[in-house]
C-alpha cells in the first residue's frame, strides 16, 4: 500500500520535475544561458491560467491555453529584455557575459515575482484542474489529475524528442548545442536557433507551470524554490544533458517522495540536496554531464 | 486590483477635500501591514475607512486623523525599519501593525523604546502579552487587538463541542498546524481543551509553512482514522485546502484557517474550500454588533471586496485609538496607554476591553460572555455561512460528498 503510494505519487511529481528541468537544460545546452527567472516564468503561466479561469470565467481548457501563452510571452520577454542585450553588448567583455546574464535573469525573475505578488497577492493559487475526481489503483486513491499530469509531461517530453531528433529545425538546434561555430559555417543563423529554443522553452515552462498549479498550487513564494529545484536537477543530471535531467528528475522526485512518506514531510528536500553535494564532490560534471 | 485603485483614489480625494478645514495638528496613525497577503491587505484600507468616517464627523477634538501606510512585505526586518521611520520621520502618534506574530514580536520592544502606542489587529501569539506581563513599564505601549492563540483554541473547542461532539458523536481528532510562533500556544491550548470536550487527540502534526505537497500528511492522518482534523493554519491555506478536496480526504477540516476568512478564498481554491469550517470574530452577514454590517457594507462599497478578519479589527483599532486620545486629552504616550487600558468599546467584533496590568496576559482582549465570543463559519456553495453560536447562526452544517462520518446520528 505504502509502496504503491510512493510509486504513484513519486511518478507524477517526477514527471513534472522532468518537464520543468528539460526546458531549463535545453536553453543552457544550446546557448549557455542559465535562466534564473525559470521559476518566475512557471509561476507567471500558472497565475495567468488561474486568473483567466477565476477572474474572467473562461473554462479550464481556455484557461490553460492562456497560461501557456503567458509562459511563451514571459520566455520571450526574458530573452529580449534580460538576455539578448547582454549577448550583443560590446561594452561587456565576452568572458563576463555569462555572469551578467545570470544576474540579469535573476533580477528579471525577482521583478516578475514582485509584479505577480503586487497584482494577485502572494496567496497561493490553484489552476482549475482539467480532469476531476479520483481513481483507486492498488488501493491507492489518487486524483485523476495526477495521472493526467504525468501523461501530459511525458507527451510533451516525447514531442520534444521527436522535434530534436526527427525534424530539420530540431536537428539544427541539436547541432548548435554541440558546436555553435560549425552550425554558423553551415549557413544557419544562430540567432534564429536561439529564438526557436526560447519558444520551445516557453512552451515547456508554461505547461509545467500550469500542471504544477493544478497539482500542488503556486504562489509568488514558489518562484525561488522552483528555480532552485530545476537548477539542482539539471546540475545533478549534468548541465546541458537532457536525458541526464530526466533521470535526475526521477532520482530527486522519488527521493523526496520517499522521504516525505517514510521519514517526515518536514525533511522532504534534505536527502536530495545532500545527494547533490555528494555528486558535486565525486563527479562535478553531474551524473551524465559531458563537460 | 480595482480595490487598490479605488483605495488610492479615495485617499487622494479625501486629502484634497479636507486640506483647509482643520485648524489643529493632525493625529497621525501609522499602519504597517502586509499589502500583498490576503489577511494583511485589508488592514490599511479598513483603517483608512475608519479615519474618513471619524474625520467626516469633525475628527478627534477638532484634529484630523491621518493614516500613513507602510508595506512590510511580510518581513520583520522591514517592519522594524518602517516603525522607526514612522516614529522618527513621519511623527506618528500610534501604530497599527500586522497580522503576523513574528512581526509584532519584533516590533514590541521598539514600541517600548520609542514610547509609541502600538495595536496589532491580527497577530495571535500569547507571547506578545506574556512579554508585557514580564516587563510592564517598558512594554506597556503594545496592545493586542486580536484574540490570543490560547483564547482561539478555547473558542474552537467550544464550537467543536456544540457542532461535532454532541450531534455527531465524534470522539477522536488529529491536530494539524503550521510551524509558526502563533501555533505553539494554540496547539498547547488544543491539547488541553480537546480532551475536555471529549475529543481524544490521536496525533499532532506540525508541518513546515513551506510545504507544498500535502499528500503524505493527509495520507498519514487518514491512516489514523480520526473523526476530525483540527486545523491551525494561516501562512498556508490554499494548498492544503485544494489537495484535501482533490484527494477527497474523507475527514472534515475544522478550526482556524486564516486565509479562509477572506471572501476571495473561494476563487483562490476554485471552490475547494466547500465544507471547510473556520473560526472568526466576524463574517459576512453576521450582525455580531450593530456596527458590523454597516462596516462590511461600507468596505465593500469602497474597495469592491470583503474585509479579511484583520480588516474588522483594524477598523475598530482606529476608533479605539481616537477614543483613547480624546479621553487622554491629547497624544502624550503614557496618558494614551492609560486611556487605552480603560477602553470599553463596542466595535465590529464585539465588546472590546483589555485585560489589566497584573493579569498573565495584560493588554489582551477579554473574551467570553459579554465580551468577544467568536464565531464558527463554514464555506457553503461559495458563501461564508455562520453556523455557531446558535443565536447568530445563519444556517446549518452541510458536508461535502467525500466526507465520511463514522458515527453520524443525523
Amino acid at each position: 500500500m505504502l509502496f504503491w503510494q510512493i510509486l504513484i505519487d513519486g511518478f507524477a511529481i517526477s514527471a513534472l520535475y522532468a518537464l520543468g528541468a528539460t526546458g531549463f537544460t535545453l536553453i543552457f545546452g544550446v546557448s549557455g544561458v542559465l535562466n534564473l527567472s525559470h521559476g518566475a516564468i512557471m509561476v507567471g503561466a500558472a497565475v495567468a491560467a488561474w486568473a483567466a479561469a477565476s477572474e474572467f470565467g473562461v473554462g479550464p481548457y481556455t484557461g490553460a491555453l492562456i497560461g501557456i501563452l503567458a509562459g511563451f510571452i514571459l520566455a520571450f520577454a526574458t530573452y529580449f529584455i534580460a538576455v539578448r542585450p547582454i549577448q550583443r553588448s560590446k561594452a561587456i567583455a565576452e568572458s563576463e557575459k555569462e555572469i551578467f546574464i545570470l544576474t540579469a535573469t535573476l533580477l528579471w525573475g525577482i521583478i516578475t515575482q514582485e509584479a505577480i505578488a503586487y497584482l494577485f497577492t502572494n496567496n497561493a493559487k490553484t489552476v482549475l484542474p482539467i480532469v476531476e475526481g479520483v481513481t483507486t489503483v492498488f488501493g491507492v486513491r489518487t486524483p485523476r489529475n495526477e495521472y493526467f499530469t504525468a501523461v501530459i509531461c511525458w507527451v510533451a517530453i516525447g514531442l520534444l524528442w521527436f522535434l530534436v531528433n526527427r525534424t530539420r529545425r530540431g536537428k539544427s538546434v541539436m547541432a548548435a548545442s554541440m558546436n555553435p561555430r560549425g552550425v554558423t559555417l553551415l549557413g544557419i543563423e544562430l540567432s534564429s536557433i536561439y529564438l526557436t529554443v526560447w519558444a520551445i522553452y516557453g512552451l515547456l515552462a508554461g505547461v509545467a507551470g500550469i500542471l504544477l498549479g493544478m497539482f500542488l498550487g503556486v504562489s509568488s513564494y514558489s518562484v525561488g524554490p522552483l528555480t532552485a529545484s530545476a537548477f539542482s536537477i539539471v546540475v545533478l543530471g549534468g548541465l546541458g544533458s537532457v536525458s541526464g535531467s530526466l533521470i535526475a528528475a526521477y532520482v530527486v522526485g522519488y527521493l523526496e517522495t520517499g522521504t516525505a512518506y517514510l521519514i517526515s514531510p518536514a525533511y522532504r528536500t534534505i536527502p536530495a540536496l545532500l545527494l547533490l553535494v555528494v555528486v558535486m564532490y565525486l563527479r562535478p560534471q553531474g551524473l551524465f554531464g559531458r563537460r | 486590483m480595482f480595490s487598490l485603485k479605488s483605495f488610492l483614489l479615495a485617499s487622494c480625494a479625501t486629502a484634497l477635500m479636507s486640506s483647509a478645514a482643520w485648524a489643529a495638528d493632525p493625529i497621525k496613525i501609522g499602519v504597517i501591514a502586509e499589502a500583498q497577503a490576503v489577511a494583511g491587505s485589508s488592514i490599511a484600507p479598513a483603517a483608512q475607512l475608519a479615519a474618513e468616517e471619524i474625520n467626516a464627523k469633525g475628527g478627534v477634538d477638532g484634529r484630523k486623523i491621518e493614516i500613513v501606510v507602510y508595506d512590510n512585505h511580510s518581513s520583520s526586518a522591514e517592519s522594524v525599519r518602517a516603525f522607526q521611520r514612522a516614529v522618527s520621520e513621519d511623527k506618528v502618534n500610534a501604530v497599527i501593525a500586522s497580522y503576523i506574530s513574528e512581526v509584532v514580536l519584533a516590533l514590541e520592544p521598539w514600541a517600548g523604546r520609542l514610547k509609541t502606542l502600538m495595536v496589532t489587529p491580527g497577530a495571535a501569539s500569547d507571547v506578545i502579552t506574556q512579554n508585557i506581563a514580564k516587563n510592564y513599564d517598558q512594554l506597556k505601549y503594545t496592545f493586542h487587538g486580536y484574540l490570543t492563540s490560547t483564547s482561539l483554541a478555547g473558542l474552537v473547542c467550544d464550537a467543536a463541542k456544540d457542532l461535532l461532539v454532541e450531534p455527531y458523536k465524534m470522539k477522536t481528532a488529529v491536530i494539524m498546524s503550521e510551524d509558526a510562533a502563533w501555533t505553539t500556544p494554540l496547539d498547547a491550548g488544543y491539547e488541553k481543551c480537546l480532551p475536555e470536550i471529549g475529543l481524544k487527540v490521536v496525533d499532532h502534526i506540525r508541518m513546515s509553512p513551506d510545504t507544498t505537497d500535502f499528500t503524505p500528511i493527509f495520507n498519514k492522518i487518514e491512516g489514523l482514522k480520526p473523526d476530525v482534523m483540527i486545523t491551525g493554519i494561516s501562512h498556508v491555506g490554499t494548498q492544503p485546502t485544494v489537495q484535501w478536496k482533490s484527494q477527497q480526504v474523507p475527514i472534515p477540516m475544522f478550526g482556524i484557517s486564516s486565509q479562509a476568512t477572506n471572501s476571495t478564498f473561494w476563487k483562490d481554491t476554485n471552490g475547494a474550500v466547500e465544507g471547510v469550517f473556520y473560526n472568526a470574530v466576524s463574517g459576512p452577514g453576521v450582525a455580531v454588533t450593530p456596527k458590523t454590517l454597516p462596516f462590511v457594507e461600507a468596505f465593500q462599497k469602497k474597495f469592491g471586496n470583503f474585509p479579511s478578519y484583520a480588516g474588522y479589527t483594524s477598523y475598530d483599532d482606529v476608533y479605539m485609538i481616537a477614543d483613547a486620545i480624546h479621553r487622554a486629552g491629547g497624544t502624550d504616550p503614557d496618558k494614551m496607554v492609560e486611556a487605552m487600558e480603560a477602553t470599553d468599546y463596542v466595535g465590529t467584533i464585539g465588546r472590546i476591553a483589555f485585560k489589566p496590568k497584573g493579569d498573565p496576559n495584560p493588554h489582551a482582549l477579554r473574551t467570553g460572555k459579554g465580551y468577544i465570543t467568536g464565531l464558527m463559519l463554514q464555506w457553503q456553495s461559495g458563501k461564508q455561512v455562520n453556523v455557531w453560536p446558535k443565536e447568530l447562526a445563519a444556517g446549518t452544517i452541510t458536508w461535502p460528498s467525500f466526507i465520511k462520518l463514522k458515527a453520524a446520528s443525523n
